[in-house]
């Protein structure tokens, strides 16, 4: 691993302070991305600012009747948190979906966030890249894309997000809290990931100098009517080839309110208003879901490898919108139950 | 101060100012150390405190063989930078025996012919105790869910299951 510089930081002000006063610094905290791709010498701070002793790990009721997480929250203790359990269990859900409990063991919530694309070129310092090195070139576009995207790429970057706790936020419709030397700021959760376009170097609309200090969730968390299914090359452990995170809510047989998003698919994750606006009033029926789902993938464009996601995006999203109509949502134990 | 404690601490104190200051409990010893900052907690156990018992295997998160508990939760050592422990309470697979009897889930792994080649064995018995103190893991789809971080290339999987479920009184 390079060397750097480490710090640890004592209070929210002084962590802002430090990353103002050293342009070339990064905060960690469960270092769970950051140190792996630091041995791969793809990330190259010259300081790092420990940022995981800071008073943002309470999970608090807000006043408005939602839910407030500090961006320290580790990812296991989030996905077992008795009120996400209860009243947000699609984010319960696509947390348990992600990486091991060793992993969910030392990852945050604000690292989550902010973790960067598993693309093979990405991660490989020989070939060109576009994220990693701004107009380098992308391996992928021409390259093994089998995992990579389908919708909302650039000639630029054909990565994806990896997270899966972001799909289920990105239904939630969560707000990021930021902190940087401006002051604070919130960003509704479809603002804070960003397309490629021509600037794939940026994965999200944070500011280099500023810190994620908590998500905070709105009250109606579809704890009845919801599921994350993931489809991947393995039964756990894997990044989605595909995964849908739904919420619906339900008026009898018909559909009242409608979100879903897909993740493994796109630089953020994926959701489609108009696809969402059909399903309002409609029979909560294969025939209404199949119709959303090719809305959404209308757009849809493979690579030489991962065309096939195409497909098995269209039966996911009908798969995970049937389970959530039922109430009976993806066991992330027992892959074969729903 | 142990020898032990006193050696390394002479040792690793030298020279740079590049080095921090960093107390582990490892094994309910307490380590003083001076290290570098990119020092994985995983290259402090085998490299600066001869506990060679906690495996490289990948050093990138993707395997297991470096799992130990950090203050009684199970992580992954290779992606631990030793310095963000200062004060923690870390125990590696040296730890687990008492008295020189073998913990639970050693005899268990020795009992159900757990293992093959041996190499994954240390991060999967104290994955497995992380599982086990966490509570989650009531049937066998969850122990196998829940201890799929521990990747075992010889698939010795059936009687690993088998050797966390006798150590949970599940027959």
């Amino acid at each position: 691993m390079i060397s750097f510089q480490y710090s640890r930081a004592n209070n929210i002000a002084e962590a802002v302070r430090v990353m103002a006063d050293n342009p070339g610094a990064k905060f960690i905290a469960g270092g769970t991305n950051l140190v792996d791709l630091m041995k791969m010498d793809v990330e190259r701070p010259t300081k790092l600012i420990d940022v995981s002793k800071l008073p943002l790990d309470k999970v608090e009721e807000t006043t408005g009747g939602g839910l407030r997480i500090g961006a320290l929250v580790r990812n296991s203790d989030l996905a077992y948190h008795p009120l996400v359990e209860r009243r947000y269990p699609v984010l319960s859900s696509a947390l348990l979906a992600g990486a091991s409990q060793q992993l969910r063991n030392m990852a945050s919530v604000g690292g989550n966030l902010l973790q960067r694309t598993r693309c093979p070129y990405f991660y490989d310092v020989a070939t060109s890249c576009n994220k990693r090195e701004a107009g380098s070139g992308c391996s992928a576009v021409g390259g093994l894309n089998r995992m990579n995207a389908i919708l909302g790429a650039s000639d630029s970057c054909i990565a994806v997000h990896p997270s899966d706790m972001c799909v289920a936020l990105a239904v939630l419709e969560a707000k990021i809290y930021v902190i940087g030397p401006r002051g604070e700021r919130v960003i509704a959760f479809a603002d804070f990931h960003r397309l490629p376009e021509d600037m794939p170097q940026r994965d999200n609309n944070l500011n280099m100098d500023e810190l994620v200090t908590a998500i905070e969730l709105p009250p109606q968390g579809f704890a009845a009517n919801y599921t994350y299914l993931k489809v991947r090359d393995r039964l756990s452990y894997a990044f989605a080839l595909v995964s849908v995170a739904v919420g619906l809510e339900l008026d009898g047989g018909r559909v009242k309110e409608a979100r879903f998003a897909l993740g493994g698919v796109a630089h953020k994750p994926w959701r489609n208003a108009q696809a969402e606006a059909v399903l309002s009033d409609r029979p909560a029926n294969e025939a209404t879901f199949t119709h959303a789902a090719d809305l959404v993938l209308r757009e849809a464009k493979g690579f030489e490898h991962n065309t096939f996601k195409i497909e098995l995006a269209r039966r996911a999203i009908v798969r995970a919108l049937s389970q959530a109509a039922r109430g009976t949502s993806q066991s992330q134990s027992n892959k074969k139950i729903a | 101060m142990s020898n032990e404690t006193a050696a390394i601490t002479a040792e690793t104190s030298k020279s740079s100012p590049d080095r921090i200051a960093v107390t582990l409990i490892v094994n309910d010893v307490p380590k003083r150390l001076r290290i570098p900052a990119w020092t994985t907690l995983l290259d402090v156990l085998r490299e600066h405190l001869d506990l060679t018992g906690t495996k490289k295997g990948c050093d990138q998160g993707q395997c297991g063989a470096c799992t130990v508990l950090v203050d009684g939760r199970r992580v992954l050592s290779c992606l631990t930078l030793a310095v963000m422990q200062d004060g923690a309470s870390i125990t590696t697979i040296e730890g687990l025996a008492k008295d020189g009897v073998l913990h639970p889930l050693q005899q268990a792994f020795i009992d159900h012919d757990a293992f093959q080649c041996g190499y994954c064995t240390p991060g999967q018995i104290c994955s497995a105790a992380g599982l086990i103190a966490e509570g989650k893991a009531k049937t066998a789809d969850e122990i196998r869910e829940l201890m799929s971080g521990n990747i075992c290339r010889c698939g010795a999987y059936p009687n690993i299951v088998a050797a966390i479920q006798q150590v949970m009184g599940r027959p």
